[in-house]
């Protein structure tokens, strides 16, 4: 297994002695595969990407049993190692390219900082592997892009170039945290088929935490289903329908449909019980 | 209750709305559905006079005596930017009422609260004290306490979670029919949108693709790529096999 997980708790201790748990042991394990993971605000599902990157909050308790990346425990590694890892062979892409690029630097810049960061090429070479990322995720004028800054580009352009750079050392592992909720429908779907096409050739384990349980369910091989920062039900995607757990079902039930309008929608009754299943 | 014609909005050399015409009639309701940039929410913004239009006119429906903020209220999208976050509930509701200078403010304020389903425990709160989907009420019912007839929502659920999202869209279903309000809106979501509106004007860079009714657009009946494009893409991933 290229990832495994168990009873991964996230807390935040707060100053008047409280503490507030984002994450309530979770586990799974994953391979070559896509996962999804679903939630709604609150659920602990971006935490829990974040554990597994460590990029969670300063002040963050993390513990687990096992949090471990190709066989290494990522809990017991130093800052530096696991430094070494994020870019290079974990990488993530997060949900607004607007704010994850930097704003004062050419993308064709950023792209090779990543790249020499990690690996040792030429000047070069790094420059020829940058414009050959780009082309990669669609970009045709590659050339032309790797001049412009952020905000010169649009939203689906900017997450193409933030695919590329978290692509470029081609990491085993990417986990992708909403990387399609801020674009339009059909740039998002552009946007999908380039992560397809790179899980597909490169053989990536892929992680993608979503509020959207339809959208999930059409690209993931595999679904996790959080609330309240555990997770209640694990499904393959072409099964959806036949979930279980009141709560997903609630979730995909509250959706409004195209072709059957119900006044009024069905609402999600929570239950107490929930937060303990 | 509103008509528009020949409506466009410049923004320096950039056009961003062409010669758009639409009407709304009285407790009907239209939805504008495009892609960013389409420029559907500039034409909310032009009905209600947070932009100069550079051409066209704009007639809005009810007493013509009275002022404009009084026949026509906006909804926005983001409920954690569009509330005061120093005034409590209270205050935002009742300030409306004080400008306007319409008395029984403590009635008013009390029954609007009930309206909207948030009650009174929340009259004295703040906005940081209230979970997405309530300060979302709070919007609706701010837009609601001059009693207009006509309300314009820009992506009034889209920030919300799917359950959240069902109980704001309830709430405004049934508003609108106690109330016979009369709805302008935007939405880039095709379901949504059909949830609460009869008919969808489809626009993509400032002009109108086409307008169909909600049960055509759920019957796939429409005439234009663009729009069966729009369906396409709201279905979610294909993957290749």
């Amino acid at each position: 297994m290229m990832l495994e997980v168990r009873n991964l708790r996230v807390s935040y201790p707060q100053r008047d002695g409280r503490v507030i748990e984002a994450v309530r042991g979770v586990s799974f394990s994953l391979g070559r595969e896509r996962l999804g993971i679903v939630g709604e605000s609150g659920s602990g599902k971006s935490q829990t990407g974040r554990a597994i990157m460590g990029l969670s909050a300063a002040g963050a308790c993390i513990e687990a049993e096992a949090l471990s990346f190709d066989g290494q425990d990522l809990l017991q590694m130093n800052e530096v190692a696991r430094r070494r890892l994020r870019g290079s062979r974990l990488a993530m892409i997060l949900q607004d390219p607007k704010y994850s690029l930097n704003p004062v630097a050419r993308i064709g810049a950023q792209i090779v900082e990543t790249l020499r960061t990690h690996r040792r090429v030429s000047t070069q070479e790094a420059r020829q592997r940058m414009l050959a990322s780009l082309r990669e995720v669609g970009i045709e004028d590659a050339e032309r892009v790797a001049r412009l800054y952020p905000h010169e580009v649009s939203g689906g352009m900017g997450q193409r170039v933030m695919i590329a750079m978290m692509t470029i050392c081609e990491p085993e592992l990417l986990i992708a945290d909403e990387p399609t909720s801020a674009l339009d429908v059909t740039v998002q779907l552009q946007v999908l088929a380039v992560l397809d096409r790179l899980v597909r050739e490169r053989g990536m384990g892929l992680v993608f935490v979503s509020h959207d349980l339809r959208l999930v369910a059409s690209f993931c091989d595999r679904i996790l289903i959080m609330y309240a920062g555990r997770v209640v039900e694990t499904l393959d995607s072409g099964r959806l329908h036949e979930a279980r757990h009141p709560y997903t079902r609630g979730l995909l039930d509250c959706l409004p449909r195209l072709d059957a309008p119900r006044h009024p929608l069905p609402t999600l009754q929570r239950e107490e019980a929930w937060r303990h299943a | 209750m509103l008509e528009v014609k020949g409506l466009r909005v410049r923004f320096g050399d950039f056009t961003a709305v062409h010669a758009l015409d639409l009407t709304v009639g009285e407790g009907q309701s239209l939805g504008l559905v495009g892609e960013s940039g389409s420029g559907k929410s500039t034409v909310l913004r032009a009905i209600c006079g947070l932009l100069k239009p550079a051409a066209g006119a704009v007639r809005i429906g009810g007493d013509a005596a009275l002022p404009l903020s009084r026949r026509v209220q906006m909804v926005f999208q983001d409920p954690y930017g569009s509330l005061h976050p120093r005034q409590t509930i209270d205050r935002m509701l009742g300030e409306p009422l004080a400008i306007h200078g319409i008395g029984d403010a403590d009635r008013r304020v009390r029954e609007m609260l009930d309206a909207v389903a948030l009650g009174q425990a929340f009259r004295y709160r703040y906005p940081h004290e209230l979970s997405g989907g309530q300060r979302q009420r709070v919007a609706i019912a701010r837009a609601l306490m001059l009693q207009p007839q006509l309300l314009l929502l820009d992506e009034p659920t889209s920030a919300l979670d799917a359950s959240v999202q069902a109980e704001v869209l309830n709430l405004l279903d049934s508003l609108r029919r106690e109330r016979g309000l009369s709805y302008l809106m935007v939405s880039h979501d095709l379901a949504v949108v059909t949830h609460l509106c009869e008919r969808v004007m489809v626009m993509r860079q400032g002009r109108e693709v086409e307008t169909v009714s909600a049960s055509q657009l759920a019957a796939a009946q429409v005439g234009q790529d663009y729009t069966r494009a729009l369906m396409v893409a709201a279905e979610g991933f294909r993957r290749e096999a």
